[in-house]
């Protein structure tokens, strides 16, 4: 399967940036095909930009970059080579789902690469039989560890047979005997695939020994090409490492030395840290199962372990980050308490990732974590001033903090974790991904604290040969700790040359996996295989296949698996479902009552400056309807100002002295009423009403007076209300809640979905997969236009069974909008995703976009009709606009197809409109 | 002492976070201001550009008289349609008012016959079928008996009753809606910014940091508080100086300080639910839902947008315990009734009891907070 010229990918004058950032520099290379190709070097040195392009994940700025023997800038030769590459990105099944099961997550890729049912099942039998991952098939992804987690990305990966595996960082962060077991695997796969290429980045030099060429690469620059003995034998080193510390411009270089620790001197005195039978569950999962540790002061502990083997938990109960479930841990000899703040003074502590303030700058993080410790300024200028000093950070003082490299922030974060001088320093994984000058400098002001400020270090890591430096490790796996001793000793117990091995051989041990790999992966011949792999020509073969792949433009399986991913995810987030159903019930519940424009049960007082019997007849008009209630009669103005002002009365009347005189006399005299206008439509009402009473009392007042029924006007005026008699807000509100709820719910479930996608970094499949974004973005939506219909479904009972508000037109009419409705308002989420990269901005964004309309342009409070400017021009171009009209039509207005055919066929007319747009702003390649 | 100097420093570091944000500060003067003022004068609640048709089956001096009163900025011109189309028109919610005058309704109104003119009125329209149909009414009425009478009004009744619009004589109702949308928006980004914080700081790590220091969840929740408070503070005074009172050129009838003191203590209400809410949240989208449960009945029925004496007497017990109604009810109070401390006291009281029992709840839930995240 090698390309004509024996190259898997070339790439010339190759740039990448990011923002003003560059990852590559005008990088030229040939990657040959055929065999495992490994790019070193440290954290940030453009290995995983480059990648990203190789795979087409990344969209190529600047240079030429041929992959598989076409132009990879080319939209079609994307697609054509597409199902004939596989990408595994960096970190640990950061595109998987970690709510799906191991056979949901392989599943899933397979129907991405439209596999039939029969193919996917054999495949992904095989490839779990394969990893050994076949009795873990129903566990949720997020259960594996890290191990796990990378062979299950594996399995992924391999789905659908790759010429060109492109693997990230597969191993960082997995314990030695995974990462041998991997290794392993990827031998057995090439073996049963002699065409296919892999090209890996690491940063483990160890590992990258046993690949069959390698790229070193520094500051976006290859620094040489070659193989391992060769670039070994070209620096005169005896390791690759020291090799690759060699091949680094003098400039960097200088400072490095390796770092000499000198014996630990025994210190007297109680242990720094003492942990027993400590335990640590969430849920029904274990974390730390029964520990026991004895630190002495001064010494530097280390601690070695898979991630997910309960590593990071057993340092935050030792800080008093979390509450242990059972069992004791002691800091001095006192145990430790949350509450209490003395003993934080006498603790640094280090967190996994960088987590001082990015926005703030070094200088600023440094005084801040001095004045949070109370260190009197002077003190703390000092201090701040020797640490600059002794960590090499003068000159960098005004850098915003996350603006720097990887090494200089974990030097920063030392710093910072030593300010108020601690005497126990808990660093978890300082040093992970950090290149090794900077991972040498770091030890060196680690030997200091310990052998010359006395300082109890307990530091966690990958890197074994950090681990040899610690006076004594402890290696962990499982939540449970396997052996602590001096790493000489460990070595010495288990025979070994190197701590590696002896690990591996305590690993092997617990987790009774000592069976030789060979037995485990069984190699199993080509033609077993399913599919077109069997047939000899294989690079015709999968070429033909592949065909089959990209003919389809619009695969129903390939939507359907993200449709299923989809549902499962939901389904398995009981909170989110939760507030989903029972807030949207909820809420309609509230809304469906307590929106309401009757204006009833207005508060009024009088000031009767009568007190006569004529005077009580006017004020009983007003006592007997639901409109008014009323209130105890006001003294004087003061009184009557002083009941307005406080918005307990909502008006006031006043009936003048000798009102009673001058009625039976037939003088003129006049009432005065004074109405709360801070409410303006409340105010509005209120003057109809009283226009209302008054007229009824002038009407019983004539009736009184010369014994006539009624005053004669020259004509009548009768107003019907049509369709809702009693003028209740009810008839008009229920509907309308629903169109409400039907917008501001789904919407924002959809953009996060999306957004989500995007922040956890499984947006890469939609990149590397043969997957289009149409069918990316249809099979998001369809669970979550489902779950806007169940919504629907439950709030129409409600309606009808609770609040009585019966649909008295078609309700196919009603299902069938509602349906349009919520392809449209999901829509809407698919919109403001594609704009917005975080969560934070989605919801945001999607709540202003959808609230703000919804509630004050759309209908529901003044017909979209009677508005103008930009407030019609939005009414109009919102989709709640025209569901309320159907909605309040079919339920209140006794409403069928017909008469609603318009409304419809508007609303209809968004759900192309936003799905084109959306579908425009998603880009199918990063950045 | 340590204590202040704490939460002073914590609160400088929030407040250059929120600095570098230029998002979110672009978000917050949007809100404040344009968002407001579309918000506040898109929308009347005085009858504006009602759709009206006429069915005239008299073609009367009288008749004519009467469609040429429905003016404008009241009514849309009104169209002239046959009797038949009077259930279409309505159903498709073309029109919110058919009238009908009836034939020979002039010949009849002469003859003292009192013939009655029919109005329908699209009553699902709750808000404008209601308003409107006492204007179309008044019209009605009156040109009849300019008509008749030759006046515009009837003879003298032994009784007038003067109406008197106190607070807003006009009833602008701009100035009503802008005050209601300041006080929603201020809801809203008190309780996301302060949320978001606390999440932010949990999903960053950096929460961890601080748990580890020798401070106290008070300091650390104290400082989100006040930082977040002072941004909405300003933010809040500046619209309703520029925006409110400004350009929709509301007369504040009280004390503005004491409005911006009200303000303040709103906020601490508002800052501690938003922080409460996030460590109630495991995820940003969890925390999206709350917001939207939380915030929703806020903005709703706190009677900033529909009367709270017409809600159900449970709802109206339930609102009383909530802050914002609070918050409205001493808005309305000081800037348009130009009431003082002694008439809101008891609101305010309301406000910072509550919003005292939700951050100590809050606080109580910060470790716990963490040992969720690391689940």
């Amino acid at each position: 399967m090698n390309e004509p010229n024996g190259l898997a990918a070339r790439l010339t004058d190759v740039t990448h940036r990011y923002g003003a950032v560059s990852a590559l520099d005008n990088v030229t290379l040939d990657l040959p095909a055929g065999i495992i190709v490994g790019l070193i070097g440290p954290d940030g040195v453009g290995k995983s930009s480059l990648l990203g392009l190789i795979a087409g994940a990344r969209k190529l700025q600047s240079g030429q970059a041929t992959v598989l023997g076409g132009d990879i800038s080319d939209a079609r030769h994307r697609r054509a080579i597409c199902p004939r590459v596989a990408y595994m990105p960096q970190g640990l099944g950061s595109n998987l789902y970690a709510e799906l099961s191991v056979a949901e997550n392989v599943d899933f890729f397979a129907r991405l690469f439209d596999q039939a049912a029969a193919e996917r099942a054999a495949r992904i039998d095989e490839l779990l039989l394969n990893t050994g991952l076949t009795e873990f098939r129903d566990r949720p992804a997020r259960k594996l560890s890290g191990g796990m987690k990378q062979k299950l990305g594996l399995c992924c990966a391999l789905i659908h047979d790759p010429d060109l595996l492109i693997l990230d960082e597969p191993t960082t962060g997995v314990d030695p005997l995974s990462r041998r077991q991997f290794w392993e695997l990827i031998d057995t796969m090439r073996a049963r695939r002699p065409g296919m290429s892999v090209v890996v980045a690491t940063a483990y030099m160890e590992e990258a020994e046993r690949f069959d060429w390698l790229v070193a690469m520094d500051g976006g620059h290859v620094l040489a090409a070659g193989n391992a003995s060769t670039l070994k034998a070209r620096m005169g080193a005896a390791t690759l490492e020291a090799a690759f510390v060699a091949l680094l411009p003098e400039t960097a270089r200088a400072g490095y030395r390796a770092v000499d620790i000198p014996p630990r001197q025994s210190s007297p005195g109680a242990p720094a840290i003492v942990a027993r039978g400590l335990t640590r569950r969430f849920d029904d999962f274990v974390a730390v199962d029964h520990i026991d540790l004895t630190i002495e002061r001064g010494e530097i502990f280390g601690f070695l372990g898979s991630n997910g083997c309960g590593k990071t938990t057993t340092m935050k109960m030792l800080t008093g980050l979390l509450p242990a479930t059972e069992g004791e841990a002691l800091l001095f000899g006192h145990s430790i308490d949350a509450a209490n703040i003395d003993m934080r003074r006498r603790v640094g502590y280090m967190s996994q990732s960088f987590s001082l303030y990015g926005e703030l700058t070094v200088r600023q993080n440094m005084e801040l974590h001095a004045r949070l410790f109370q260190i009197p300024a002077d003190r703390a200028k000092t201090r701040i001033a020797a640490l600059v000093g002794d960590f090499h950070l003068a000159g960098l003082l005004d850098e915003r903090s996350d603006r720097l490299p990887l090494g200089i922030r974990q030097r920063l974060s030392l710093a910072v974790a030593v300010i108020h001088e601690p005497e126990i320093l808990i660093l978890d994984e300082p040093t992970s991904g950090v290149d090794p000058i900077a991972r040498e400098e770091f030890w060196a002001l680690l030997a200091d604290l310990s052998r010359n400020q006395g300082v109890t270090i307990f530091i966690s890591t990958h890197f074994m040969n950090e681990a040899a430096r610690c006076d004594r490790v402890a290696l962990m796996h499982a939540g449970r700790i396997l052996a602590t001793a001096a790493p000489t000793e460990l070595i010495r117990a288990r025979g070994t040359v190197t701590l590696e091995e002896a690990f591996i051989a305590y690993l092997e041990e617990a987790t009774d996996q000592a069976r030789p790999a060979a037995e485990r992966f069984a190699v199993k011949p080509e033609a077993d295989i399913q599919a077109g792999s069997s047939k000899p020509d294989l690079a015709a073969s999968v070429i033909s296949g592949h065909m089959a792949v990209t003919a389809a433009s619009l695969s129903p399986r390939r939507l359907i698996a993200y449709a299923r991913c989809e549902m499962l995810q939901i389904l398995r987030d009981p909170v989110r479902l939760a507030i989903s159903f029972f807030g949207t019930a909820l809420l309609m519940l509230i809304f469906g009552y307590g929106i309401t424009f009757d204006v009833e049960h207005l508060t009024f007082a009088v000031l009767d400056r009568d007190q006569t019997p004529e005077s009580r007849n006017y004020i009983e008009e007003f006592a007997d309807t639901r409109y008014f209630d009323q209130r105890a009669p006001l003294a004087d103005y003061a009184a009557l100002d002083r009941g307005l002002k406080s918005g307990k009365l909502s008006f006031a009347v006043e009936i003048p002295p000798d009102f009673g005189r001058d009625v039976k006399r037939g003088t003129a005299t006049e009432v005065s009423a004074w109405i709360d206008g801070a409410m303006p439509f409340r105010a509005e009402t209120v003057q109809g009403y009283l226009n209302g009473v008054h007229l009824s009392y002038l009407t019983h007042l004539n009736l009184r007076m010369t014994g006539a029924q009624t005053r004669w006007q020259p004509a009548q005026v009768a107003t019907r209300d049509r369709y809702n008699q009693d003028f209740k807000s009810i008839y008009a509100m229920v509907p309308s809640v629903i169109g409400l709820l039907l917008i501001f719910i789904p919407s924002i479930l959809m953009a996060l979905s999306i957004v989500r996608e995007k922040e956890l970094g499984s947006i890469v499949n939609l990149y590397v997969t043969p997957v289009s974004r149409l069918e990316f973005l249809l099979g998001k939506q369809l669970p979550y236009v489902g779950l806007a219909m169940v919504n629907y479904v439950s709030m129409v009972m409600l309606a009808v069974f609770l609040f009585q508000v019966p649909v008295k037109g078609s309700s196919l009419t009603l299902t069938l909008a509602a349906l349009i409705y919520s392809i449209a308002t999901t829509g809407l989420g698919l919109l403001v995703s594609a704009f917005t990269t975080t969560q934070v901005a989605a919801l945001f964004g999607t709540a202003i976009l959808t609230i703000l309309p919804g509630l004050q342009f759309s209908g529901l409070i003044m017909p979209v009709s009677s508005l103008s400017g930009i407030a019609a021009t939005i009414g109009y171009g919102f989709p709640t606009t025209y569901f309320l009209r159907i909605s309040v039509g079919t339920f209140t207005k006794g409403l069928g197809f017909a008469d609603l055919t318009g409304n419809l066929l508007k609303l209809a007319a968004f759900v192309p409109v936003l799905t084109v747009v959306s579908l425009l702003l998603l880009p199918k390649q990063d950045r | 002492m340590h204590r202040v100097s704490n939460i002073w420093y914590l609160g400088i570091k929030e407040l250059r976070s929120l600095g570098h944000d230029a998002v979110l500060l672009g978000l917050v003067v949007f809100a404040f201001s344009y968002a407001i003022y579309s918000l506040a004068t898109g929308i009347s609640f005085e009858l504006r550009n009602a759709s009206v048709a006429i069915v005239d089956e008299d073609h009367s001096r009288l008749s004519n008289d009467i469609v040429a009163a429905l003016l404008s900025p009241q009514f849309k011109t009104p169209e002239q349609i046959a009797f038949n189309d009077i259930d279409r028109r309505l159903d498709s919610g073309r029109d919110t008012f058919i009238l009908n005058i009836p034939p020979k309704f002039q010949a009849d109104v002469s003859a003292g016959r009192s013939p009655t003119v029919q109005v329908n009125a699209d009553a699902t329209a709750i808000l404008q079928a209601g308003i409107g149909a006492g204007y179309i009414e008044q019209i009605v009425t009156d040109e009849v008996n300019k008509f008749y009478y030759g006046t515009d009004t009837q003879p003298d009744p032994p009784v007038a009753l003067r109406l008197h619009i106190t607070f807003n004589e006009n009833l602008e109702s701009s100035w009503f809606m802008g005050v209601a949308w300041l006080i929603n928006i201020v809801t809203m980004l008190a309780i996301v910014l302060s949320g978001a914080a606390v999440i932010r700081e949990r999903e960053h790590g950096t929460l961890d940091h601080l748990l580890v220091m020798p401070l106290s969840p008070f300091e650390i929740a104290m400082a989100k508080v006040w930082a977040n408070g002072l941004v909405i503070m300003i933010a809040a005074g500046l619209s309703l100086m520029i925006i409110v009172r400004g350009v929709l050129g509301l007369p504040a009838a009280g004390s503005l300080m004491l409005f911006q003191m009200s303000v303040m203590l709103y906020l601490f209400f508002a800052t501690a639910m938003g922080i409460l809410l996030g460590t109630v949240a495991r995820s940003m989208p969890q925390f999206g839902l709350l917001f939207i449960l939380v915030v929703l009945p806020m903005v709703l029925l706190s009677g900033g947008y529909t009367p709270l004496e017409s809600m159900p007497r449970l709802l109206q017990i339930v609102m009383q315990a909530v802050p914002s109604t609070h918050f409205v009810k001493i808005a309305q109070a000081i800037l348009f009734r130009g009431a003082g401390l002694d008439i809101i006291w008891p609101n305010l009281a309301v406000i910072v009891g509550v919003g005292g029992l939700l951050f100590v709840l809050a606080l109580s839930r910060f470790r716990a907070s963490i040992s969720q995240a690391a689940g």
